[in-house]
């Protein structure tokens, strides 16, 4: 069977009759296709952060944290190769992703779940999807967990971190 | 643009505004600090240079604080000056002591911004012109809204006249706003001819246990610190009374509280509490609880969809012939156990049928709730419940089967006990009494094309009622006749466009749609007045939460635009009203619309709230109880975010003393103060639902997802809840889903006899085969679409018996790449 693609727009039919309704209030009933772009997608910064090497790709081994601190020592983070691409996924492979370990909502240490892919809060019982830009699953922060900007040099095959994407626990910045 | 900034946020500097100001959304209402300063400043790091006291020189340890970018804004006085804002969760509230949810950590991101989540506000009147949406006056909206209204009233009588109406607190309800609105429909208007906000009648979600003389809000929310045992029926309270739960009920599991409990009750036996949670679904805080207490303290009764009151039926019947009742109480504070007792009557053997759980749970239940204590006490037991009752199979049976459980073991009125609801929002109902005796059924009038103009206020039955499918359809039949007929005027003045839209409605089957909102939301495709009103912060706004803590809301902020709190919206409705049959020369309809002189809410508090107890005022509706003249809000701004629990008792200085616990004395709410059993046959599945069961393959329950609240009327802006539900999702068992050849993130129809629906498929392996999970009241994707017109005899729906066929529709690329599908329950 051919595949059906569908548009967001199908879902109108569940909310609403099929006249159609111009001008200011109906142009918000349905959101912008802008957010439909990558969680890992764009972001802005404007803080001056460090660049930090984090390892080399081939040395990582596959769905294991490895622990670094960055942009420095009190900020724990850890780095994970997925074994297959994610979105936002650097090295080789396209699979290599960092995360702060500090959870968004009250910045008690996140675990992560080799079995599932997952970083779970044991406080409050918040979860972020590690193959998912660190999506929350489930839980009581307002924001994914920040993720570590990496930088990928095939000549050396190093990985480095170069800034973070989303405001670190416990911070009125990102660098202290 | 400072929100594309991700790494930093401004700090308030010491010398920022700050404000009270109670979450917005969930029955908790938990406390929050609103800091205001100039956008062009910013408080230092160090501990002495910022409002919150703590030190940003270095990292803050985990648990210290919560301060996320969601709660910052920055927003536009009227005067055009930028300011900044931060609200954050209160420590020194005793509700949520610091903490936050998902929810109300969004509150200040939700402030109205022109650039930001909320930019879509409605900001001045609307109206529809037959093609297109034009910005008005509130002169111009009111002369065409009174000016319909007027001719309606005189013509047909107040039962042309249809409203749907919010009765709540938070956001777009509260005490000023629940009694404008009542005061202008029931005692101006006098129309009988209004539904709530989720349900298609003018009634209560807890009819029985309030006819049993208990009140549904009974303890407080430190009693669930203290019980023995807590049995959770149809809540999942870890999603959506989010910081009680984590607050208050964690503590008690993990036996964080014991030592308190041997000091409240010397000489009991104390221990960790344990939870017996009544769910079909395996939810997310079936799974919590487990990871708080051990899988040895936590029992989930996994009962067949619909049979609640056969479980509790079973449990009475079986604590009644151990003797585990309390005999002395039953004669003394209670009547009517013996004639309950013929009909509840129900074996073991017989409730494990009804209820598919083994005699051995049933019993190990019993056991945990009811058994005497090793000290020999009574155990302290709090019954907890929330929608999987109020829509479940009978709201009015399984209410009184529970209640009557509860009375029979004395678990009310003690501390550490109570038989609660839950609660979904928080709670500000202060109104003139009902004009009717009877309950109409409003969405069945809709579809037999009564009624001639349909104000919705505040509310969405087209995500949130049930046979939502057939309603909307003729709704939008009824609101293009008008449609046509406005679209064929020509230079129309308000009073012929009056006439035109009434010839429509009258002659040719037309309904007048008005929506009062914050934002146009879904009713924008029906309406053809939209009119812009205000939520907390914009306004002050009195609300109790689930354990009756009044606190005032402070206002801090302009509304967007024109836009007017709810309670002046219906005093300017009825002022306009008076003026016009002033001019007629009808002075006794004039006097119908007097008593709006509002200036601001606190007038209309004053007027509603501040009535009870009055001498010589008529009787009115309110939770305040009799003693609502006490409160002021001169004394509610001292009270702070920890406010009184209603009923106020007294004022001491400028303390108002309230009520931690209810029926404490014995003394209930009935004429003779003795609390009534009430008979309670288990009768299986209404027949209309169990022909849908026996001709459709699952069974779509539906409920609330922890990170959306109610209707997404903001979090369908918000790309944090967006992205992560771009439509209602369903939870399928994963062989199932593989049957069907459904994948995660794939679109599924739901359908039956009575409409069709569309959902994000979402296989989590803690579903059961044949059963699915989906997600109530969302912008895409209406679960009511397939629920069935049955309602109990106080026209309460049974949302939850709903049972469809499932096929699979296709895929979007979008939702595969974007969205996480793991498992939503931890552990």
């Amino acid at each position: 069977m051919e595949e059906l693609k569908l548009s967001r727009r199908i879902f109108l039919k569940s909310s609403g009759s099929a006249a159609a309704v111009v001008g200011t209030a109906g142009a918000v009933l349905v959101p912008t296709g802008a957010h439909a772009a990558s969680p890992t997608g764009g972001t802005s910064t404007n803080l001056n952060y460090p660049k930090r090497g984090v390892g080399k790709a081939g040395g990582m081994p596959v769905n294991q944290a490895v622990s670094f601190s960055y942009p420095d020592p009190s900020s724990p983070c850890v780095a994970l190769r997925m074994g297959s691409a994610v979105p936002g996924g650097v090295g080789p492979n396209k699979d290599i992703v960092a995360y702060s370990t500090l959870c968004t909502h009250m910045g008690c240490p996140v675990q992560y779940e080799a079995g599932t892919k997952v970083f779970k809060c044991g406080c409050h019982f918040s979860m972020f999807d590690a193959e998912n830009g660190g999506q929350m699953v489930c839980g009581q922060a307002t924001e994914d967990l920040p993720r570590v900007l990496l930088d990928y040099d095939a000549r050396t095959d190093t990985v480095s971190a170069v800034g973070v994407d989303g405001l670190i626990y416990g911070r009125q910045a990102n660098l202290l | 643009m400072t929100t594309t900034i991700k790494d930093r946020i401004a700090l308030p500097p010491k010398d920022a505004q700050r404000t009270n100001m109670t979450c917005h959304f969930c029955i908790v209402g938990c406390g929050y600090h609103v800091y205001k300063w100039d956008a062009n400043e910013e408080g230092g790091r160090a501990p002495g240079q910022n409002a919150l006291g703590v030190d940003f020189t270095k990292q803050v340890p985990p648990m210290a604080l919560i301060m996320t970018r969601a709660m910052t804004n920055t927003i536009t006085d009227h005067a055009g000056r930028r300011w900044n804002i931060m609200i954050v969760p209160d420590k020194g509230c005793s509700v949520n002591s610091g903490l936050s949810s998902t929810r109300g950590g969004k509150m200040a991101s939700y402030m109205y911004a022109h650039d930001g989540i909320g930019k879509e506000r409605v900001k001045n009147p609307r109206i529809f012109r037959g093609d297109k949406w034009l910005d008005t006056s509130w002169e111009n909206a009111l002369a065409i809204y009174a000016g319909l209204t007027k001719k309606i009233l005189d013509t047909d009588g107040p039962s042309g006249l249809l409203y749907d109406c919010f009765d709540h607190g938070g956001a777009g309800g509260g005490f000023e706003n629940t009694w404008g609105t009542g005061k202008l429909m029931f005692s101006a208007l006098q129309t009988p001819m209004v539904r709530i906000h989720n349900r298609p009648a003018y009634n209560s979600e807890c009819h029985a246990t309030r006819d049993m003389g208990v009140g549904e809000l009974n303890n407080s929310y430190e009693d669930a610190q203290l019980s023995d045992c807590i049995i959770a029926t149809g809540c999942n309270s870890y999603e959506t009374q989010t910081n009680y739960f984590l607050n208050h009920w964690l503590p008690n599991l993990n036996g964080a509280t014991v030592d308190k409990k041997k000091k409240w009750f010397p000489g009991e036996t104390a221990a960790a509490a344990k939870i017996i949670i009544v769910d079909p679904r395996r939810s997310a805080t079936v799974a919590i609880c487990e990871q708080i207490a051990g899988k040895d303290n936590v029992l989930h009764l996994d009962i067949e969809p619909g049979s609640d009151t056969a479980l509790f039926n079973t449990l009475l019947t079986y604590v009644v012939d151990q003797g585990w009742h309390d005999k002395d109480y039953i004669a003394k504070f209670t009547r009517g156990f013996e004639d309950a007792m013929k009909v509840n009557r129900m074996s073991l053997e017989d409730g494990s049928k009804a209820t598919g759980i083994p005699v051995a749970k049933i019993r190990q239940a019993a056991d945990w709730a009811y058994k005497t204590k090793a000290s020999g006490h009574r155990p302290r037991t709090f019954h907890a419940y929330e929608k999987g009752i109020i829509w479940g199979n009978d709201n009015y049976v399984i209410q009184s089967s529970l209640v009557s459980l509860v009375l029979a073991t004395q678990n009310v009125g003690r501390r550490g006990t109570g038989v609660c609801r839950m609660g979904g929002h928080q709670e500000g109902y202060t109104r003139p009494p009902y004009p009717g005796d009877k309950k109409i059924y409003i969405d069945q009038e809709v579809i037999q094309g009564r009624g001639l103009m349909y104000t919705i206020w505040g509310t969405n039955p087209f995500q949130t009622t049930l046979n939502a499918e057939e309603h909307r359809r003729v709704l939008s039949r009824r609101a293009q006749i008008v449609n046509q007929a406005m679209a064929a005027t020509k230079g129309a003045s308000v009073e012929q466009m009056v006439d035109v839209i009434y010839d429509a409605c009258k002659n040719k089957g037309g309904m007048y749609v008005v929506g009062i909102n914050l934002y146009p939301t879904t009713l924008a495709e029906e309406a053809h007045m939209l009119l812009p009103a205000t939520h907390p912060g914009e306004m002050n706004l009195t609300s109790m939460n689930g354990e009756r803590r009044l606190r005032l809301s402070e206002k801090f902020m302009d509304p967007p635009g024109s836009a007017r709190p709810d309670c002046l919206i219906a005093a300017d409705i009825a002022n306009t009203l008076k003026a016009m049959y002033a001019r007629d020369g009808k002075a006794d309809m004039a006097k119908r619309f007097e008593g709006f002189d509002w200036k601001t809410e606190e007038d209309a508090f004053n007027d509603g709230f501040r009535r009870a107890g009055r001498p010589g005022v008529g009787p009115i509706d309110s939770q305040g109880g009799d003693t609502g003249y006490l409160a002021t809000y001169d004394l509610l701004r001292k009270a702070g975010n920890n406010g009184v629990q209603l009923p106020i008792k007294r004022v001491e200085g400028d303390k108002l003393i309230g009520t931690e616990m209810n029926y404490t004395d014995g003394k209930f709410d009935t004429k003779d103060g003795k609390a009534e059993f009430k008979p309670a046959p288990w009768n299986g599945l209404p027949k209309i639902v169990a022909d849908q069961k026996a001709k459709h393959r699952y069974w779509i329950n539906n409920g609330r997802a922890n990170e959306v609240w109610q209707t997404a009327y903001h979090d369908q802006y918000n790309s944090f809840v967006r992205d992560r539900y771009p439509s209602a999702f369903i939870e399928m068992n994963p062989d199932d889903a593989r049957t069907l050849g459904v994948a995660a993130g794939d679109v599924v129809e739901v359908f039956n006899d009575f409409g069709s629906t569309y959902a994000m498929a979402y296989p989590q392996k803690a579903i059961k085969a044949g059963q699915t999970f989906m997600l109530f009241g969302y912008i895409r994707g209406v679960a009511g679409d397939v629920t069935s017109p049955w309602v109990d005899r106080n026209v309460v729906p049974y949302y939850k018996g709903t049972w469809a066929s499932i096929k699979r529709v296709g895929s979007v690329d979008d939702w595969k790449q974007t969205i996480s599908f793991k498992e939503r329950r931890f552990g």
